[in-house]
């Protein structure tokens, strides 16, 4: 019988990108396709590499050959490179992206198909996280344990006592990627000090930061990695249920996870007795309902219990009175999804990654104005120009530079691009006005308004603040109002103190972190852009061309390049232009959408 | 054209469906928001008679029901169309226009967030965030997404909707 090291493997990018890029499309053709050619290949649905941009990705593996990738496949390509290369044994030279290494051994790779290291998205990278991520099949037992799937596990079932797993992971230095960036080892220690014979696990999957979905590609991708980290900490701390807090958005991650889940339970990773080790553990989906808060672990945990989401104060934390009132730790997925590497690599080899402060690797979600988008992991400390320039290719419009990047979400700050020399580390990027947050990287160019952005995100609060405390429910509510002023040419040069005296007074009385951050984007907007705020306010005027109110819809004809772009979008036929003619405006039909804005490559309308 | 499909639109709330979700979860610890989900997926919405059934069943005060319901965006008191529109309009969407994006929907089915059209055939919603930012802008109908979307496809991706419709 053929094994599957003979047998032909095509496999598609399936992850919530992928298949939004069109790879629900791509996949029922490949598998027409082959049936037509009359080919016999496995055919898998993987996760994500992390280029989302080059979504629908297709992979191809011949026996005794590399794995090449081929990007932005659609429906038409397929047969094409189907054909090419499983029958002629030739590279489409136009749609391939790359090839993979084949751990070293007698490599029989495709001549003039750059490997995945020789390009600048991923020459940079680091892969701990992502390592399997678009790699194995999520669905696939046995993919997994070819990939060193379940032997920490093992590994620590059966050498390791629940102190010398906690010393291994504080030794790491591993801290929480969730946001806050406590020191894993010492969380799991306090747990696992506190007394009782119940104790829980959590996973904290709610992904709240909107422009994040680094949690997402690693559940979708490589869902045993999590369990794996589950497991060891369930261990570690005495618990003997797990739950995963999942947000609602995500129904693929979900189905992923109860997939694994099943897997494990019916290869003894879960259930009674472990590995013969004594250890029972199970583990319990939950599925948010759409409230942002509830990523915040007090209030999580009374989500868990079917009440409104709401924090409370800490003391008692977690460690001590969490779920059901009993001993409960908390983890994100993605310092979860370090946990096996950790244990497999060691601690201190681990430790060698990274900074003083900041250990191993980040993952972030590099989004908005940047020409390749998505999931990159790098070592901490990397500075954010390589980041936004070398890895992600800068800005993604040839006549628009970046301003600026946004990291830590409705938590976070702005960063001006000027200052893209800053390390990423916890502590470098808090005295540069932002925080790692949970790793989303939006990134701004100049036709991003930077008054705007900080009334996104206060609108974003006010409607997410669980209205228990009066600082955050009442005080966003006031700076989100004297915001909407300002954009919309009503504000006054007194706001800009006022929102600062707000901005603080929030952070010092809010109970939960949700409030104590909130007024962050303004503040930080406020320290690098506050020229922005003075021209909404003295000129009534927005450079950025976002704020409608402050714009007056008309042609600068010194830069109107006569190409009629701007023409199409435009909904209701009030711009008009001729060939070889400057365009023009009728404000009588003009229904002040920015269409024309957004689709004019020189900025020529204000 | 649609005025059978509204007709047909079930004026009595089935609770036999009800009945069902809650033998199989009743019991279980911190069961009520799954419960409620269920119901959710059963009917497209929670139908107040189905918030009393549970109240009764799990033995809580139905204020604790209405208030995780009002408390939770995913939660429904309302029939919604038969195509939910989503609007993403977290970070990346938005900086990449996802306001524009919203208002041209809105004014192509003249319908705001949260509301339906007449015809009970579509509903605009906003959602924060499905996480595929590196294709914003996205709109997803239902459980299709459209990635990368500019105002100009709106009115082709409705256009495409009413046909199957018609
Ligand atoms: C408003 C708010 C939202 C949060 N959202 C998330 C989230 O979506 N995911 C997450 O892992 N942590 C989130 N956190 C942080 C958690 O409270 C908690 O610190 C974290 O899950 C701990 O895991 P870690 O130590 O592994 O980072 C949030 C905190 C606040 C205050
Ligand atoms: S911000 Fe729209 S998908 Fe993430």
């Amino acid at each position: 019988m053929a094994t599957a090291k003979d047998r032909i493997k095509v496999l598609v990018g399936m992850a919530t990108c992928g298949q939004a890029a069109g790879g629900v499309k791509v996949y029922p053709e490949v598998e027409r396709q082959l049936k037509e050619l009359g080919i016999e290949a496995d055919l898998n649905a993987v996760g994500c590499i992390g280029c989302c941009s080059l979504e629908p990705l297709m992979d191809i593996v011949m026996p005794g050959r590399t794995r090449v990738t081929y990007k932005q496949v659609d429906a038409e390509k397929v047969g094409k490179i189907l054909q090419k290369h499983i029958k002629e044994g030739e590279i489409d030279k136009k749609s391939v992206l790359a090839q993979m290494h084949t751990n070293g051994k007698d490599e029989n790779p495709y001549e003039g198909v750059p490997f995945f290291d020789e390009i600048p998205f991923f020459a940079k990278q680091r892969k701990i996280v992502l390592k399997r991520c678009g790699y194995i099949d999520p669905k696939s037992f046995d993919d997994y344990i070819a990939m060193d799937g379940y032997k920490a596990v093992t590994k620590v079932l059966k050498e390791m006592t629940q102190q010398q797993v906690i010393d291994e992971v504080t030794k790491s230095g591993l801290r929480g990627r969730g946001g806050a960036g406590f020191p894993t080892g010492m969380k799991w220690s306090f747990a696992s000090k506190s007394p009782g014979p119940q104790k829980y696990f959590i996973c904290n999957a709610d992904e709240g930061d909107p422009g994040a979905f680094m949690d997402r590609s690693v559940l979708e991708g490589d869902p045993h990695a999590v369990l794996e980290g589950m497991i060891i900490g369930g261990y570690a701390i005495g618990a003997n249920t797990g739950y995963i807090y999942c947000r609602a958005e995500y129904p693929l991650a979900i189905e992923q996870l109860l997939v694994a889940i099943d897997d494990a339970n019916k290869h003894g990773y879960l259930g009674k007795n472990i590995l013969g080790s004594g250890f029972d553990y199970q583990l319990i989906i939950k599925e948010g309902a759409g409230a942002f808060v509830c990523g915040e672990e007090t209030a999580l945990m009374a989500s868990i219990e079917g009440f409104r989401g709401m924090p409370r104060s800490r003391p008692p934390f977690p460690a001590i009175k969490g779920l059901f009132g009993k001993p409960t730790n908390i983890n994100n997925v993605e310092t979860l999804a370090n946990i096996g590497h950790i244990i497999l690599m060691g601690g201190a080899k681990y430790a060698e990654i990274g900074t003083e402060k900041t250990k191993g690797t980040k993952v972030f979600a590099v989004t908005g104005k940047i020409k390749n988008p998505g999931l990159i992991e790098v070592p901490a400390g990397i500075q954010l120009r390589e980041v936004l320039i070398d890895i992600c290719g800068g800005s993604d419009r040839k006549n628009v530079q970046i301003k600026a990047t946004q990291l830590g979400g409705p938590s976070g700050g702005c960063i001006p691009f000027e200052h893209a020399e800053t390390a990423i580390d916890y502590e470098s990027l808090i005295q540069a006005g932002a925080i790692m947050g949970s790793g989303g990287v939006v990134v701004m160019d100049e036709m991003n308004c930077m008054v705007d952005v900080a009334r996104y995100f206060l609108n974003f609060t006010a409607e997410e603040s669980c209205g228990k405390c009066t600082p955050c429910r009442v005080g966003t509510k006031v700076m989100l109002d004297i915001l909407e002023r300002i954009c919309r040419g009503e504000g006054e040069m007194e706001d800009i103190q006022k929102l600062e005296d707000l901005g603080n007074d929030i952070k010092a009385a809010s109970l939960c972190a949700l409030g104590q951050t909130a007024p962050n984007p303004v503040l930080s907007t406020i320290r690098y852009y506050r020229h922005e705020y003075e021209q909404h306010i003295k000129d009534k005027f927005c450079a950025a061309t976002v704020c409608v109110p402050l714009l007056k819809f008309e042609v600068r004809e010194d830069v109107c390049t006569k190409c009629g772009l701007c023409k199409k979008p435009c909904p209701t036929d009030a711009l008009v232009w001729e060939k070889k003619q400057t365009a023009r405006i009728n404000h009588a039909t003009c229904t002040k959408c920015r269409a024309c804005i957004e689709a004019c490559p020189f900025r020529a309308i204000k | 054209m649609c005025a059978n499909k509204a007709t047909t639109l079930e004026n009595e709330i089935d609770l036999g469906k009800t009945e069902k979700i809650l033998e199989k979860y009743q019991t279980i610890k911190g069961a009520l928001i799954p419960i409620l989900q269920k119901v959710q997926d059963e009917y497209g919405y929670v139908p107040e008679e189905a918030a009393y059934l549970v109240a009764d069943r799990l033995g809580i005060y139905p204020s604790q029901i209405f208030g995780v319901l009002t408390f939770y965006t995913q939660f429904h008191l309302k029939p919604r169309g038969k195509y939910i529109m989503k609007v993403c309009c977290g970070t990346a969407c938005h900086v990449k226009g996802a306001p524009g994006i919203l208002d041209r929907l809105q004014a192509t089915l003249n319908v705001q967030a949260g509301e339906t059209t007449a015809d009970n055939i579509f509903t605009v919603e906003r959602v924060n965030c499905i996480g595929a930012c590196s294709l914003a802008p996205i709109i997803v109908v239902n459980k299709d997404a459209h990635a990368k979307v500019v105002s100009d496809d709106v009115a082709n991706i409705v256009n495409d909707l009413k046909a199957r419709e018609a």
